[in-house]
């Protein structure tokens, strides 16, 4: 398998801000790479590293093979969907998507086609004749991937190219991306704050903090096995247990991870463990009722399917789950 | 006295002022038609009429005998302001102000575009004050500071002299047209001190609209694989056209209109400005110079227009 992308020991600073920090990544041929993290983490600046609007102020960085620093952007075999899509305003969509062909001197005719043809695999045929401002969000955001497509990248960067469009737009387009990808081949480097989004469409991903990377895999082993505390409460709030509850549960750890859905209000079956505690708070969700139980001063939250309702605040009850389901964490 | 209030609708404000407030509250409309009121009556009666006024005394003629008004419709004096001697003054003011403007926007473009780009806090209130500045001293005043740096015993001679370029500056004012005895008496001369006067009215208008620019569009067009000179092209300068076209408006108008600088700098022959001033207060033949006013109107309407057509104000 080729490497796409290669990070060796990548750092940039901004005079004392370390936004990224001393990071280590590779992203093969063809893979959907999500970088997941709060805002500030450093993963919007590896992506603009990659796309070469920011140079390293250390470590190496080889895109298929290729030294990338000192390499100007425009000299880049990648491409970027922008947050805010970055559509020119003065052009047509049309000029918008051959934008790329026109500068690197594609002939008029034959980007007019490949424009037109990136418009319909976006399903927005026949709108190559308006203007950015007319378009709606989701279309702007397709138009954006259109332009960015057209010139057939190595590597497709997308830096939370779903952030400002609305849940249900937002569903529809994972599932297109994710198509997409799969149809083109292409590799796609994904950045987002959602987890979900992160965990649903990448093939891998790297969940971000202060400039470093936590934790580095596809997502079950992310979500079921954090690695550090950070990550178990980023990527879909697990129970973080700390040294006492895992000493009364046998465990020789000073933290293990525990997700909600993994622990049931109800006596323990047989070889699986359980602690006791009172319910101190309940919301319904929908399809579960999220219930907080206060356990020797520690709060564990459970995610409870809503049709077996309940239990009243301040009720005792006991909760189980399986040995293999507690997971024990670095300290970070 | 308390705040927390007893019932859910407050006390009515005492007063006239609580009252106007009130009124104006519930009758918006009002409140816009006093706050337009004067500007518009200004505008409407004031200004356009006397520009109408204007227009309609360039219909009337001059008696040559009696140098009395003939208050008759007439195109007479249309067909004097078409005369070679004056169509001389109309292209000599056109040309100047088409160059001033062009020589501006040169100037002013890198200029406007660091402050708009790079410039941030202690260097964007450097650069404001750098470009106003020269606004705050009399326009009269420096028009005469001009004269005397351009003498052919100023400071610009001397520095060119220092230099060792004196020879290239006898050449350029021994050329026909943009030469003469000194650069103070030279068009050259007057060129230089329109596009000094002028210019702050050129880089405010470009650096507001650079400003408008999202960066991420410059690094969409880079990203897409544009080079800095195809960036600039394609994008950059679109996308600033309507202030440059703003820009080109003020320095083209201006110097259209202007008849105090072409006095003091440069040869003896006129230009527009010049000559309304010289017909309607020495020569008495207001006719002629509300024609000669009408010539800068008619241009710049036809300016406008023209870069309408081109699409300069697209991007608005």
């Amino acid at each position: 398998m080729t490497t796409a992308v290669l990070f060796d020991n990548v750092s940039r600073h901004f005079g004392a801000v370390r936004a990224v920090d001393r990071v280590d990544l590779e992203i093969a041929e063809g893979e959907f790479f999500a970088m997941l993290g709060p805002s500030g983490s450093g993963k919007t600046t590896c992506l603009r590293l990659m796309a070469g609007f920011e140079q390293p102020t250390g470590g190496h960085i080889e895109i298929f093979g290729e030294t990338a620093e000192g390499v100007p952007p425009y000299r880049r075999s990648v491409n970027t969907v922008f947050q805010d899509y970055a559509l020119f305003p003065h052009l047509s969509i049309l000029e918008n998507v051959a934008y790329g062909l026109m500068v690197k001197g594609v002939g008029r005719e034959e980007r007019r086609k490949a424009a037109e043809d990136a418009l319909a695999m976006v399903k927005l045929p026949g709108y190559g004749g308006r203007r950015p401002g007319q378009l709606s969000g989701g279309q702007r955001q397709r138009v954006a991937l259109a332009r960015a497509l057209v010139n057939k990248p190595k590597v497709l960067l997308l830096d939370e190219p779903l952030g400002a469009l609305d849940l249900k737009l937002r569903e529809q387009m994972q599932e297109e991306l994710k198509s997409l990808q799969k149809s083109l081949g292409i590799t796609f480097v994904f950045v987002t704050h959602d987890q979900g989004e992160a965990l649903s469409m990448a093939d891998r991903l790297a969940v971000f903090n202060e400039g470093r990377i936590q934790q580095l895999g596809t997502p079950e082993e992310v979500y079921t096995r954090p690695k550090t505390r950070f990550v178990a409460d980023f990527v879909g709030s697990s129970n973080v247990l700390t040294a006492k509850l895992c000493r009364t549960l046998g465990l020789n750890a000073s933290f293990a991870s525990l997700r909600p859905e993994a622990v049931a209000i109800a006596p323990p079956m047989n070889g699986a463990l359980s602690l006791s505690g009172t319910v101190a708070s309940r919301s319904f969700l929908g399809a579960t009722n999220r219930i907080v139980v206060e356990v020797e001063g520690a709060r564990i939250a459970v995610a409870s399917p809503a049709t077996r309702g309940a239990p009243a605040i301040g009720s005792p009850v006991t909760l189980s789950f399986a040995a293999h389901d507690l997971h024990p964490m670095e300290d970070a | 006295m308390t705040i927390v209030a007893e019932s859910f609708v407050l006390p009515e404000r005492r007063g006239t002022a609580g009252r106007v407030s009130d009124f104006f509250w519930r009758h918006p409309h009002v409140l816009l038609a006093v706050l337009l009121g004067p500007p518009l009556i200004w505008l409407g009666i004031v200004y356009l009429g006397s520009l109408f006024a204007l227009l309609l005394q360039s219909f009337f003629s001059i008696d040559e005998f009696s140098g009395l008004i003939n208050y008759e419709f007439t195109l007479a004096t249309y067909r004097q302001l078409l005369t070679d001697a004056n169509l001389d003054i109309i292209l000599r003011t056109v040309v100047m102000a088409a160059l001033v403007t062009l020589a501006s926007a040169v100037i002013a473009f890198p200029i406007a575009y660091f402050a708009a780009r790079y410039a941030r806090g202690k260097w964007k209130a450097l650069f404001y004050l750098a470009v106003m500045l020269p606004l705050w001293s009399s326009y009269l005043v420096k028009v005469y500071a001009w004269k005397l740096i351009l003498a052919k015993e100023g400071i610009l001679t001397w520095f060119v002299d220092k230099l060792n370029l004196l020879w290239l500056l006898d050449a350029w004012l021994s050329l026909p047209i943009v030469g003469g005895n000194s650069l103070s008496i030279s068009y050259t001369g007057t060129f230089i001190v329109f596009v000094y006067v002028w210019m702050p009215f050129m880089i405010l208008p470009i650096q507001a609209a650079l400003e408008r620019v999202p960066a991420t569009l410059i690094e969409a067009s880079s990203d897409l694989g544009g080079t800095p000179a195809q960036t600039f092209r394609h994008v950059t300068f679109p996308l600033a056209l309507p202030g440059i076209v703003a820009g080109s408006i003020f320095t083209f108008s201006l110097t259209l209109g202007d008849y105090i600088i072409p006095q003091i700098i440069g040869s003896s022959r006129l230009f527009i400005g010049q000559a309304v001033y010289a017909q309607q207060g020495t020569a008495g033949n207001i006719p002629l110079a509300a024609a000669f006013t009408v010539v800068p109107i008619v241009i710049m309407g036809a300016y406008l227009w023209m870069a309408k057509r081109m699409g300069a104000f697209d991007a608005l």
